[in-house]
């Protein structure tokens, strides 16, 4: 049985919704793992203990567990204690905090590498502690990580991929479940390569587009 | 508690580092519209004494007073927090390494505390930026970002962004340290220019001859303590203390 392309075509309505899932999925897990990032960050440099334990252990959790795992845990395992998520949900629950941690690890540093006398000079503005980390600090820290951000990000998208064991119809389920009606293994593989190379190209774009903006302040 | 009578009043203010005493009670009063400069070798604590008057260097012992209201008043630690962040918006500060905001804009660096503390609206903001960017002579770079000026330029920026808070005092960390030979004269001159405008200001400073030309009065400070205080004139020129002579003539041979 030779290569045929054309059994491709009659799937491109589900190969399109394997494709919008995906992109959903990536930017909604994106979100969160930026803004989680900060936080994490933010708590494990300025929150008092008694937050900042148990929040590090279970970015500990996170960042020493396999994804897949924390997948079926969240989507399969919450259910026995009456946490019944959607699979998107448990799927961006759990992409978004797995990459929060690795983000936060990037942000803190970021963080302590801002000079001090960003936070004096908001400080002597009048600015709370609260104030200046929102204003001068966080800000500037996030700028000098968006590449390995980036980086990240792109991680993120193509991780995305194991979402699809725990039933959501992103790009890889999309594909496998026109394989099944089709036996048809490399070409929809191929065609979904070829798909997540081309979200891949889109994403760069995005996050050039950050660095960019930001280009001046350097 | 004993009255204020002066604007500005230091009080037996003493700072240590465990067994190292930085500051060692000294007592300082600054009229409304003074401008005192404090000079002295490095470590001798200048820096130190300027930094505990908006409580950044948090004095061991002692009081800061301003304009009747005390600024180190010992208070639980939610209200003090409260109480100096008010304080603060009443003590400009201006610092050898300038520490604008890199990410801001000239004119986002102005506003941002007048924003976020005075609640003002968007255009009243625009207003304060360019009125206080046009006083330094910075209006032009109104749009640059922090990068893109030069070192005396910054430092204009950063007198600019401290007086949009309308500050009661000013506070001049070595602000022309940094710079190039050929820029601290801009500096100078808009830091002239307050003096005209009869804004209190406490300036520490290596430049003799701008402390001699603007200032009311000089202290010199070594080892934590005042060595000598007076005006510019006897200061500089018939110093009563061997420490002063030695430090003034070792800084003019260092300038040569």
């Amino acid at each position: 049985m030779g290569l045929d392309f054309s059994v491709i075509p009659p799937f491109y309505g589900t190969l399109l919704l394997g494709v919008l899932w995906t992109i959903a999925i990536t930017a909604a897990s994106a979100l969160l793992s930026f803004f989680g990032g900060i936080l994490l960050a933010v708590i494990a440099l300025y929150a008092p203990a008694i937050i900042r334990l148990p929040v590090r252990f279970i970015a500990w959790l996170f960042m020493g567990t396999p994804l897949l795992l924390q997948l079926f845990l969240i989507y399969f395992g919450l259910v026995q204690i009456g946490i019944d998520l959607p699979a998107f949900v448990a799927g961006v629950i759990g992409l978004g905090f797995h990459f929060a941690v690795y983000n936060s690890e990037l942000i803190q540093t970021a963080m302590l590498a801002v000079d001090k006398g960003q936070m004096e000079a908001a400080r002597t503005l009048g600015l709370s502690r609260r104030q200046a980390l929102v204003k001068v600090v966080v800000p500037q820290a996030v700028r000098d990580v968006l590449p390995p951000i980036g980086n990240n990000m792109i991680a993120l998208l193509k991780d995305s991929a194991l979402v699809s064991v725990i039933g959501v119809s992103e790009l890889t389920l999309s594909a496998q479940r026109a394989i099944g009606q089709t036996y048809r293994a490399f070409e929809f593989y191929a065609a979904a390569a070829v798909l997540y190379y081309i979200i891949n190209l889109g994403m760069e774009a995005v996050i050039r587009w950050f660095e960019n903006r930001n280009r001046l302040y350097r | 508690m004993t009255e204020t009578k002066s604007f500005v009043e230091i009080r037996h203010a003493q700072k240590s580092y465990g067994t190292l005493e930085v500051l060692k009670d000294i007592s300082l009063n600054v009229e409304r519209g003074q401008i005192v400069a404090i000079i002295g070798p490095s470590g001798s604590g200048k820096s130190t004494l300027l930094r505990a008057i908006n409580d950044l260097d948090p004095l061991t012992g002692g009081e800061v007073w301003l304009d009747g209201v005390q600024v180190n008043k010992n208070l639980p630690h939610n209200q003090y927090e409260k109480h100096i962040n008010q304080m603060r918006q009443d003590i400009g500060m201006v610092f050898q390494h300038f520490n604008l905001f890199p990410h801001l804009s000239v004119r986002d660096n102005v506003t941002m505390a007048p924003k976020l503390l005075k609640k003002i609206s968007d255009k009243e903001a625009n207003k304060l930026a360019e009125e206080q960017l046009d006083h330094v002579g910075m209006l032009e770079r109104i749009d640059y970002y922090p990068a893109q000026l030069s070192g005396g330029q910054k430092q204009r920026v950063a007198i600019a962004r401290a007086l949009a808070m309308k500050p009661k005092l000013m506070l001049f960390d070595e602000a022309t340290s940094a710079l190039d030979p050929e820029l601290v004269e801009e500096v100078n001159l808009v830091m002239k220019k307050l003096a005209q405008e009869h804004m209190t200001m406490i300036i520490v400073t290596h430049e003799m001859d701008f402390a001699a030309s603007v200032c009311d009065r000089v202290l010199f400070m070594d080892k934590g303590v005042v060595v000598e205080e007076g005006p510019p004139e006897q200061v500089f020129k018939n110093p009563t203390q061997e420490r002063t002579r030695n430090f003034l003539r070792k800084h003019l041979e260092g300038a040569k």
